[in-house]
């Protein structure tokens, strides 16, 4: 583990299923398997795969949601099962998919933001509300909608608001689960424009996970390509990109339908068999930048 | 001309008043031809795709003051001769395949079921052009998969069976909304080429609803982009990328993540949000969001010819340097 | 960035323009039901007020005192009086009480449990739902008419009795709804989120699942409201609801069954409250539940 990790997972394995039911055990299906990594100060890591690949589970793995089945995460050096879910929340925050979906519509947007630190209770209530609007204003939301329902607000807006929710607690690193897959491609610019501006403001690392190759491409420093539960190639973005060594992560690439008029759509030409070998194939990790 | 539609206005009634969904769109759609209706959500595009097929929801009012499909006028036509096109000459594809999958049903039933409700054809018949057609959209053994259900197939095997059934009886027109994203990239990339081949292949009119400009550019012939429900931009594909005249077609090009833009630089974006088409909206839709409004974009625009078959909603057209790529922040 | 906010939301002109005219403003059913029940309340609540006499005191010489539109009616007993000369409508004022406190008394007995059983079953699932779902399967097998005679048989019948046994009884579709929300919920994000957050459980429920029940809470306790004044009628009427003198509906039905041939008001005035009340509170029910459904997006 490096001096500067943040999050350090070592050979982190996760199974489902496996219970015991009456005719014996549950076939286990392997989401993650033998993952090793450093999430450093300062990185924006992407993890990148389709689904079925064990991003999201490995997402929910580093944020202490879900303990591996083998291996073991550190946060700042401390085993994070150990850690109580608050302390966790105090260093990483988590950004959903869906807005729709993560905001509760029962709770004003004043609320949801300042829910936080009401769960803390270290603050009165005029304290919470005027960190709330700070953090409303940091995100581009006018104190206009302190008092709104998620109902009254576009798919950008509330994105907005799950933001700086996360970003009350003032955590050092923000996991996001394709934070931009359920939004109109010119409020997805606005998303991304804003968690760049928020990771200046505020010194924050994120760990992205997508399946969109371009905004992977656009967004991170360090690059991890999921396949089957396996991390099949990992390095600097500007490696994986301008040099995938992995068939699979070149497979990924061909297949990005970037702007490109009268290119056509590529002829992939995989069958079940070239994906098997994919599989098979050792995998390209550097540790090092 | 295989299908052709002008001023089309959809009105769906709501809580909060009439809703215009679609207002005054027109496009033309020929045999063997790719057309692609681009934009974002709620401009209006499924509500065009689902008045084609008379699929819009009972309480809604559409109106046209053409619209025909080979000639036929579908204005006037009635629900059962609608029904008799739709899936037959007519067919369609949406985006999530379990809605056009009956999962009680076995595949060899709902395929041929298609082919006999309009060939009246022997069931035989239909069963030789169901696996002729499965193994045409690259379905490895075909015959057995016929007494498979559903939810025995993975999400893009689905979508493959989907377009094997939009084919079943040599449709000319098909209308695609979306038909690849709720799929994984490499399945999507896969699907895509397929569908552009078949419809080489067979000289079959295409209508592709999608959001996804990457998309656009791989297989349109002609482009329409929409806005808020109007038509904004049409021109042919090379034309449009190459030259694109509206505001928010440059913005919205723009806007795409792209390994052309610098890295973990801002990318241009459009501010604002998509307007509410509840109220009707007074000249420029998107005035509001553009960074070349002024005064005079408070009247109907009409759309105007910028380029040889190429129309643009836009007075401002000639004011802006060309292949610009972004509006200013 | 400031652009965005300066220009309005879609969707929050939408919300705008529903909280100009609000959306039960046009539902028939619930203006309706909303009546009746306000009204049986204002009578419950001012009974005391309004009601020309004792609904207790007996006066032999009005036995059978036939209603104001009666031949030899009059107006001091506007509805009459029964066979013990009380006057009628005191006693359907009265009355309102027992039928109001017994339907929403039996309402928060019953909500309470089913909904403690129902969001425990839904959120932890397993084990804790299997036995949930046993003690509901149980309850269902129930008679309910023949366990509350039961009950009262062996307790005597007074008010808090009979309210107690009918919240016993009725709270399986309490159970059965919140929980089925429940799971629904359970998988929603913002649950997620909380707990990221290091909420409690007691705090997810309380914050989280609770607010997003009320809804279906408030339609089913109306529904259960209207079930348990039924069926205090009937117990009422078979002897063994609230005691005499008490003037429940149902009592009053029972007490003017014996004169059925003669003196119908007698049970017509009383049955007519009663299909009112019950009535005008499934009303609101279906209303609540017309109005709180979101409407699709087309």
């Amino acid at each position: 583990m490096s001096k500067d990790a943040i999050l350090s997972l070592s050979n982190v394995t996760h199974d489902f299923g496996g219970r015991r039911v009456i005719t014996g055990r549950s076939p286990t299906i392997r989401a993650v398997e033998d993952v090793s990594f450093d999430v450093r100060k300062g990185d924006i890591l992407g993890i990148v795969g389709e689904s079925g690949s064990g991003k999201t589970t490995l997402a929910k793995i580093m944020l202490g949601l879900l303990p591996p089945t083998q291996g073991e995460v550190l946060l700042d050096g401390t085993p994070i099962i150990e850690m109580s879910r608050k302390r966790i929340a105090e260093r990483i925050q988590f950004i959903f998919q869906d807005p729709y979906s993560s905001l509760n519509p029962r709770q004003s947007v004043g609320q949801i933001v300042g829910y936080p630190l009401y769960l803390r209770g270290q603050e009165n209530a005029a304290e919470r509300d005027r960190k709330a609007r700070e953090l409303l204003d940091i995100v581009g939301l006018s104190s206009r909608f302190f008092d709104a329902y998620p109902s009254q607000m576009s798919g950008g807006q509330r994105q907005r608001v799950a933001i700086a929710r996360a970003l009350i607690t003032r955590p050092d690193l923000l996991i996001c689960d394709e934070p931009t897959s359920a939004l109109d491609v010119s409020v997805q610019s606005q998303v991304l424009n804003l968690l760049l501006e928020l990771r200046e403001e505020f010194g924050l690392t994120y760990v992205m996970v997508s399946h969109n190759m371009a905004v992977i491409q656009h967004m991170t420093t360090r690059v991890a390509v999921m396949f089957l539960g396996r991390i099949v190639e990992m390095d600097t973005s500007e490696k994986v990109f301008g040099t995938p060594q992995h068939p699979y992560t070149r497979l990924l690439l061909n297949s990005t339908l970037s702007v490109n008029q009268g290119a056509g759509v590529p002829d992939l030409n995989v069958d079940a068999e070239a994906r098997h070998a994919m599989r098979d194939h050792p995998s390209y990790v550097s540790q090092r930048v | 001309m295989l299908l052709n539609v002008q001023n089309l206005n959809v009105m769906i009634p709501t809580q909060g008043g009439p809703l215009h969904a679609v207002q005054d769109v027109s496009f033309s759609v020929s045999k063997g031809e790719t057309l692609c209706i681009v934009g974002e959500s709620g401009c209006g595009k499924s509500v065009t795709a689902l008045s084609l097929l008379g699929l819009l929801p009972k309480s809604a009012k559409r109106s046209a003051s053409r619209m025909t499909f080979d000639g036929q006028d579908m204005i006037t036509m009635s629900d059962k001769q609608i029904r008799a096109l739709r899936g037959n000459r007519l067919s369609m594809i949406f985006q999530e395949p379990m809605t056009a999958l009956n999962p009680l049903h076995t595949l060899g039933r709902q395929l041929t079921d298609v082919y006999m409700a309009h060939r009246r054809g022997n069931r035989e018949a239909a069963r030789q052009r169901a696996v002729y057609l499965l193994e045409r959209v690259g379905i490895a053994k075909a015959a057995e998969r016929l007494g498979q259900y559903p939810h025995e197939l993975s999400g893009g095997l689905r979508q493959r069976v989907v377009i094997a059934m939009a084919l079943m009886c040599e449709p000319e027109l098909i209308v695609a909304d979306e038909p690849t994203t709720a799929l994984d990239v490499t399945i999507q990339a896969e699907l895509l080429r397929l569908l552009a081949e078949l419809q080489k292949s067979m000289g079959l009119g295409m209508i592709m609803i999608t959001h996804d400009l990457g998309l656009v550019s791989r297989i349109a012939d002609r482009v329409v982009v929409m806005y808020a429900g109007q038509v904004i931009e049409n021109a042919l594909a090379k034309e449009l990328f190459e030259n694109p005249k509206h505001p928010y077609t440059r913005a919205l090009l723009g806007s795409v993540p792209d390994p052309s833009h610098p890295r973990m630089q801002p990318l241009p974006s459009i501010p604002g949000t998509v307007p509410s088409l509840v109220q009707k909206m007074e000249g420029c839709h998107f005035r509001d969001r553009c960074a070349f409004a002024s005064e005079e974009c408070r009247v109907p625009i009409p759309l105007v010819g910028v380029g040889a078959e190429h129309v643009a909603r836009c007075i401002k057209t000639g004011a802006q340097a060309p292949n610009a790529r972004s509006t200013a922040p | 960035m400031t652009d965005i906010v300066a220009s309005t939301p879609p969707a929050q002109d939408r919300a705008a323009r529903r909280m100009r005219r609000p959306r039960w403003m046009g539902h028939a059913g619930l203006i309706i039901g909303l009546a009746i029940l306000l009204t049986c309340l204002l009578m419950a609540l001012f009974a005391p007020l309004v009601a020309p006499h004792d609904p207790y005191a007996q006066d032999l010489l009005s036995r059978f005192a036939p209603p104001v539109w009666h031949e030899g009616g009059s107006w001091n007993h506007v509805l009459g009086a029964d066979h013990l000369g009380r006057d009628y409508l005191s006693r359907l004022l009265y009355g309102a009480q027992i039928s109001l406190i017994i339907g929403i008394g039996t309402a928060i007995v019953s909500g309470i449990i089913g909904t403690t059983i129902g969001i425990a079953a839904g959120y932890f699932g397993g084990k804790v739902d299997s036995i949930a779902m046993f003690f509901i399967t149980a309850r269902l097998a129930m008679p309910v008419i023949l366990i509350a005679l039961a009950v009262v048989a062996l307790f005597g019948s007074s008010l808090t009795v009979v309210m107690l046994t009918l919240g016993l009884l009725l709270w399986d579709r309490f159970a059965l709804v919140t929980r089925a929300s429940t799971i629904q919920l359970r998988s929603q994000e913002f649950v997620t989120a909380a707990q990221i957050q290091g909420a409690s459980t007691l705090q997810i429920v309380r914050h989280e699942i609770l607010p997003n029940l009320l809804n279906n809470l408030l339609i089913v306790a109306t529904l259960e409201m209207a079930q348990a004044i039924v069926l205090e009628a009937a117990l009422s009427f078979l002897g063994l609801g609230v005691p005499a003198p008490l003037p429940s509906w149902g009592l009053m039905i029972s007490e003017g069954k014996a004169s059925i041939l003669f003196e119908p008001w007698l049970i017509t005035i009383p049955g007519i409250a009663l299909f009112l009340l019950v009535l005008g509170t499934n009303l609101l029910g279906d209303g609540l539940r017309d109005i709180t459904t979101p409407q699709g997006r087309n």
